[in-house]
């Protein structure tokens, strides 16, 4: 069976300066897949590396058999991949549903109807909110926003960077928990990237940890949970 | 009101006064007059010494007034300030359907103006307030617009009409071809290289004198017909006023220039609003609020900004192929950076995207103080009185001064823009 994303031996360079070494990694269909690592080991780095911006200097990446690895982003992102990137970045001045809107008609989607309707019963918090300006969401609102702005492409693999950044606990787990449901429900493949390694590692099938660009160590959640190097360095001080 | 505020609030006005008399003392309190040999300058002390209190005084009251608590406003104010803006547009509308009617030819000419300014301001919009891609450049697609009509019509006798698309899609891709080598820049590089863009269409006008005749311009530009009636002044068979049995007269041809440009201006803004509502529109704002996250979507960024750029220039390009035609002569000097300049701070100054403002900062940019002056004349008609007298005949000089006071004071009170809320292209409502 192909799986639905895998790199191989990908290099990505800014200017000079290599951001990842190396890398492989594989997401299967259904899965869903953490990557964990400190700040500026090269998580963003590598989602965004699938998204063809930066392109990688060196190495493969497939998506469902295909080689991507060269192809302009708009082109990657009509493939049924879609991203929430890193910082949310939602449309500060547009409606929440204009935005939501952006996300199914910048892939090319028009039949948005059904979607809308799937993605408010994800999020009930963002139909009440149709008509706000996204820059005037809270941040968990924004969060849930870019997930659905995202999901609006109906896509087959979801990358998820950083959506716990900043949020309350609480909120937090509304948004795992969301992701943990669509996976279930709809089979949906996610790609999940996190700082916050021990929510991150639980709801994960399989996870991936990086350090400087590289991949270090590899396994299912529990597996990564369990050892010590990933305990002492990713999960000192979490709240267990 | 505390001593060190006060003595603080006349130290400042004093300084604002200061910098007053060191600007106004050349520019108000020296004039050339033509004297019996040649030029001499007079000095205008008394002028100068009312300016500088003026600023001085405003400065104080400004300082000294306390800043109260800002006043919410109660939100019925709230609901009846909305009503009033719906109203605006219609109204706006129906005025300058019936402008004509009054029949005089100097209003007639000014609206034109104003029209003109409006439909370049609309076409920049969609590049600047839209897709917020900073055009320094945009009188280049009027240049081009203009030129096209003037030299399709000398070299293959086109008329106006026929003319009037074809202008229309040269500019276009003057616009993409702009468009190119900027896809990758940003603000304030965008900026340059736009700017630079506007010299180069001019100095190549200016130079290339065996197609273009040089500074010398392009003469006898034919008028646009109406059904083919032509509004010449023989008034014979296959004219206006010899078709409709008519005395002919200039302002018959005036007013039908003006409800050609209203007609166009309208059409650019029917078409902008409808854009808007599009997915292609809602790509463009949204690549104005943030074009990373507008690649991660999956927009490919490149088109969106070729069409905004293109579809930008197109609008530039018919209200350059208007222009050619009402003034009837061309020549490179009408296509200076001032005229971007002065479309660009209209739509700075309406409100980035909204069509409203934009409408609104162009009456008050470019008919404003046009207005003033023979408001001010008229005063001084019926007062007799020489200081009204005097400063209407000076006015026009001042132009830029005022142009660059008013941005001054609109982007101070409102930072936005005139108009500066930002309609929704969806409703849930409408679904
Ligand atoms: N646009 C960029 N230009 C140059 N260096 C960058 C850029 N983006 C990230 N980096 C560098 O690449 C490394 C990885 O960054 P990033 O992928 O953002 O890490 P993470 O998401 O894991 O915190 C860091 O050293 C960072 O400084
Ligand atoms: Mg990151």
């Amino acid at each position: 069976m192909t799986a639905m994303l895998s790199l191989s031996g990908v290099s990505t360079f800014y200017g000079a300066v290599q951001a990842l070494r190396c890398v492989d990694l594989e997401v299967n269909q259904g899965e869903i897949v953490t990557l964990i690592g400190a700040n500026g080991a090269g998580k963003s780095t590598l989602m965004m590396t699938v998204c063809g911006s930066p392109q990688a200097r060196e190495g493969t990446i497939r998506h469902e058999g295909d080689d991507i690895t060269r192809m302009p982003t708009h082109a990657i992102m009509r493939r049924g991949i879609a991203q929430s990137p890193e910082g949310r970045r939602i449309f500060g001045r547009m409606t929440v549903l204009e935005n939501l809107l952006m996300g199914a008609e910048a892939a090319g989607r028009t039949d948005s109807e059904a979607t809308l309707a799937e993605v408010f019963e994800l999020f009930p918090r963002l139909k009440e909110r149709i008509g706000q300006r996204g820059g005037t969401l809270s941040g968990g609102e924004q969060q849930m926003l870019a997930i659905a702005r995202a999901l609006m492409s109906r896509p087959r693999l979801l990358l998820l960077d950083e959506p716990s950044l900043g949020l309350a606990p609480l909120v937090c787990r509304q948004i795992f928990g969301a992701i943990r449901a669509l996976n279930r429900r709809t089979g949906l493949t996610v790609l999940l990237v996190e700082q916050n390694a021990f929510q991150a590692l639980r709801l994960a099938h399989r996870g991936y940890v990086l350090v400087n660009g590289a991949i270090s160590m590899a396994g299912t959640g529990a597996e990564l949970l369990a050892r010590p190097e990933v305990r002492a360095a990713y999960l000192e001080g979490a709240h267990a | 009101m505390t001593e060190a505020r006060t003595q603080s609030a006349f130290r400042d006005a004093g300084l604002s006064a200061l910098i007053a008399l060191g600007l106004f003392a050349p520019l108000i309190g020296l004039v050339t007059e033509n004297g019996d040999n040649g030029l001499t300058l007079r000095a205008r002390p008394i002028a100068v010494a009312v300016v500088v209190v003026l600023v001085f005084a405003g400065r104080l009251l400004m300082l000294t007034r306390a800043p109260g608590p800002p006043v919410p406003r109660k939100p019925a104010t709230n609901e009846a300030l909305r009503r009033a803006g719906q109203a605006v547009a219609p109204a706006l509308l129906v005025f300058a359907l019936v402008l004509p009617l009054g029949g005089s030819r100097y209003y007639v000419d000014l609206a034109t103006l104003v029209l003109t300014y409006i439909m370049l301001g609309w076409g920049l919009n969609v590049v600047v307030g839209l897709a917020g891609l900073l055009d320094l450049g945009y009188v280049a697609f009027y240049a081009v617009g203009a030129y096209s009509y003037a030299l399709l019509a000398e070299n293959f006798g086109l008329g106006f009409w026929t003319c009037l698309p074809l202008a229309g899609i040269l500019a276009a891709f003057a616009g993409i071809l702009l468009g190119f080598p900027v896809l990758r820049l940003r603000g304030d590089y965008l900026a340059i290289v736009t700017l630079a863009f506007g010299e180069i269409i001019r100095v190549v006008l200016i130079n290339w004198v065996s197609f273009t005749h040089g500074p010398n311009g392009i003469t006898g530009i034919p008028r646009p017909t109406l059904f083919g009636l032509a509004f010449s002044m023989d008034g014979g068979e296959g004219t206006f006023a010899g078709f409709f049995n008519l005395e002919p007269e200039t302002i018959q041809r005036v007013t039908f220039l003006y409800y050609v440009i209203l007609a166009l201006a309208l059409l650019t803004n029917w078409f902008t609003l409808r854009l808007r509502r599009t997915p292609l529109g809602r790509a463009w704002e949204a690549l104005r609020e943030d074009e990373t996250a507008c690649r991660s979507l999956g927009i490919d960024v490149t088109v969106t900004k070729l069409t905004a750029f293109g579809i930008g220039a197109m609008f530039g390009g018919f209200a350059g192929a208007f222009f050619a035609t009402r003034q009837a002569f061309i020549s490179p000097e009408s296509f200076t950076f001032i005229e971007s300049a002065t479309v660009l701070a209209i739509v700075v100054l309406g409100g980035l995207g909204s069509q409203l403002g934009v409408a609104l900062a162009a009456i008050v940019m470019v008919g404003g103080l046009e207005l003033l002056r023979s408001f001010l004349s008229f005063l001084a008609e019926q007062m007799g009185s020489e200081l009204f007298a005097g400063i209407a005949n000076e006015l026009p000089l001042y132009r830029m001064l005022v142009f660059g006071l008013a941005l001054v004071v609109v982007m101070v009170l409102r930072p936005r823009g005139m108009v500066s809320s930002r309609a929704p292209t969806i409703l849930m409502e409408a679904r």
